[in-house]
């Protein structure tokens, strides 16, 4: 993985280029007039100042005000308007909260929430900018659909297949920045389907977001050591992709989670509830955040700090399989 | 106005000013009759906040908005917002006054399954617009509508009825602020300053005054009325600028907690409450003389 980077906010604008997201709102935007855009001071940081420059009459940025940013979202959804509403992961699922869940979860409406620098992209900002809760809050409002893409290219067919996904969705995603986890993007984005990124019998790895390239890099670099290690990528985690689940824990008995979040609540809880209920005998292990606040550093440090990386998979893969199955 | 409309075919034919506000304030008397009805048959209801909201909402549903009971989702509706979700007592009794659904429908507030409870509820009841309960969530659900509007280039306005209670809450003021940035005109905050919130007064719990020049400040063209005077009311409502114009309208309505029932007015205790059938009788011919003094 890359190394730390630096950047002013002069130069975010040229990093957002990067990113696909803007461009698919852009896109999207030319063939559905009923999309609108909204941000709470964060345009430049979000990627959603393309749309902001292309349709100027419906792009909305409502201040420093997150608040305000859903509940006038939720308004515009009851006026017939598709929101994509995008500010920081921390924001979205924490400090308007209870406007998700009440104005947007509870009523019901389609608004499509993008939530960026999730989990620890936000690096040296630190844990009032990390969003390491949002999955766990967001995944238990009824109503409520969670997508983490691995990369931009899912990232874009989220956000189009989000357009068509009836009711309010959360997503998040990271700085915008992530390396392609996809080598092509000939494959079948189905919202609750997770995608199969490398098959394995002997271990599997249930990832999401940027811990998806790590576990495909880990399992290329276990095939070296003779081990065979199945890749799944669960994109949405609700509805979570139980048959993917039930199907890991047959065939390779041994279960790891990976995701940048507390392991308290996010994906790695929702794989545990779904191997409970189906009282599937296997040995699992959550990657993650332990229950703490996080150390303040690049993310590329705190991914090893916090065993996202493939050297430390790979240690905790070994170490799993040196318990006795079952 | 534009539009059809529909509701002021209810009062249409009241082309004298004084039977009109004679006819409204009857259908005031009778839904302040239904709330204390409902308070008594559930075993518990929002009194005093319901009881000071009825007038306002009486001359909005019955002459004021551009709206169609038997077509609820009538795209050229005129939107009524209650941020106060906890007045659905009230709102309630008026939206099955005006013909959203029938009258009778409406004992089973509050019971399990019942398309009625505390708060409002749009996914069980004709006429609600968004549900709503939690405070300081209404106004800014009133601007994204209002917003929508303008988008669509329609002529429908937002009308979001807040408690003066609700705007201690900080996401009121985002509100605030962002209607008057998007120069909203169709957005219409009506606040039922009633002056007490459930742990006692306003003013002593977390003060609002000056509220005038503070929503002044805001950019709001900010109108006070009494909020039972029914006349006052009418001439408030028919001078509204028309919906295209640029500057929201905030309008206080001074109002009693408890309004209409004696040993209801201005008592924090009866925020929430439930009375039985011999204070209900109390309350109710004290309802009635009131109406044949008027």
């Amino acid at each position: 993985m890359a190394e730390g980077f630096t950047y002013n906010i002069e130069t975010i604008d040229m990093l957002t280029q990067a990113e696909v997201y803007g461009k698919m709102l852009v896109e999207m935007g030319h063939r559905n007039k009923n999309i609108v855009v909204l941000t709470a001071d964060l345009m430049r940081s979000n990627k959603t100042g393309e749309f902001f420059r292309a349709f100027p009459e419906r792009s909305f940025n409502v201040g420093i005000a997150e608040q305000n940013l859903f509940g006038v979202a939720a308004g515009l959804a009851r006026a017939g308007k598709i929101p994509f509403v995008s500010t920081f992961a921390a924001f979205a699922s924490m400090r308007a909260c209870e406007q998700v869940r009440t104005d947007i979860a509870y009523n019901y409406l389609p608004v499509k929430i993008v939530a960026t620098h999730s989990g620890l992209s936000m690096g040296t900002g630190g844990p009032t900018h990390f969003a390491t809760e949002d999955i766990a809050i967001m995944r238990s409002f009824a109503n409520m659909t969670v997508i983490v893409p691995a990369d931009a290219i899912e990232t874009a067919r989220a956000v189009s297949a989000s357009l068509e996904w009836p009711g309010p969705v959360y997503m998040r995603i990271g700085r915008g920045l992530e390396p392609a986890a996809y080598e092509n993007d000939r494959y079948d984005f189905q919202v609750g389907k997770s995608v199969l990124m490398r098959d394995g019998s002997d271990v599997t790895v249930i990832s999401c977001g940027m811990a998806v390239l790590a576990a495909i890099e880990t399992s290329r670099s276990l095939e070296q050591e003779g081990l065979s290690v199945r890749v799944v990528n669960m994109h949405t985690i609700k509805p979570i992709d139980r048959d993917a689940i039930v199907k890991a824990a047959r065939e390779t008995r041994y279960i790891i989670t990976a995701e940048e979040h507390n392991i308290i609540g996010g994906l790695g809880s929702a794989v545990a509830e779904v191997l409970a209920e189906e009282g599937l005998p296997v040995k699992l292990k959550r990657l993650g955040i332990p229950d703490e606040y996080s150390e303040i550093g690049y993310p590329e440090f705190l991914y090893n700090r916090y065993n996202l990386d493939p050297p430390s998979m790979s240690a905790a893969i070994n170490r799993l399989r040196e318990q006795k199955a079952f | 106005m534009g539009g059809i409309s529909l509701a002021q075919t209810t009062t249409k034919h009241l082309t004298d000013r004084k039977e009109l506000e004679k006819f409204l304030k009857r259908k005031v008397a009778d839904a302040q009759k239904k709330v204390l009805e409902l308070a008594r048959i559930a075993m518990g209801g929002h009194l005093g906040g319901g009881l000071s909201m009825i007038d306002v909402t009486v001359a909005l549903y019955h002459h004021v908005m551009n709206i169609d009971p038997a077509n609820p989702a009538w795209p050229h509706r005129d939107r009524f917002i209650l941020s106060k979700g906890h007045g659905a007592i009230a709102l309630d009794a008026i939206l099955a006054q005006v013909g959203y659904f029938p009258e009778d429908k409406l004992e089973t507030f509050n019971k399990l399954d019942s398309p009625f409870g505390m708060h409002t509820n749009a996914h069980s009841t004709p006429g609600i617009e968004h549900s709503t309960g939690s405070l300081g969530h209404g106004l800014s659900v009133a601007v994204g509508m209002a917003l929508g509007a303008r988008l669509d280039r329609a002529d429908w306005r937002v009308f979001c009825l807040l408690g003066d209670g609700e705007l201690q809450e900080g996401s009121v003021w985002e509100a605030f602020m962002s209607g008057s940035h998007y120069k909203l005109g169709n957005l219409i905050a009506v606040i039922d300053r009633n002056g007490f919130s459930l742990d006692g007064r306003t003013e002593e719990v977390m003060a609002l005054e000056p509220l005038a020049e503070k929503l002044r400040a805001f950019q709001w063209n900010v109108l006070e009325v009494g909020g039972h005077d029914m006349a006052q009311l009418l001439n408030i409502f028919n001078e509204l600028p028309p919906p295209s114009s640029e500057t929201p309208t905030a309008i206080i309505a001074n109002t009693e907690k408890g309004h209409g029932v004696s040993f209801m007015v201005n008592n924090a205790k009866w925020h929430y409450g439930a009375i039985d059938s011999d204070l209900e009788a109390q309350a109710i011919k004290e309802i009635d003389a009131s109406v044949a003094e008027a």
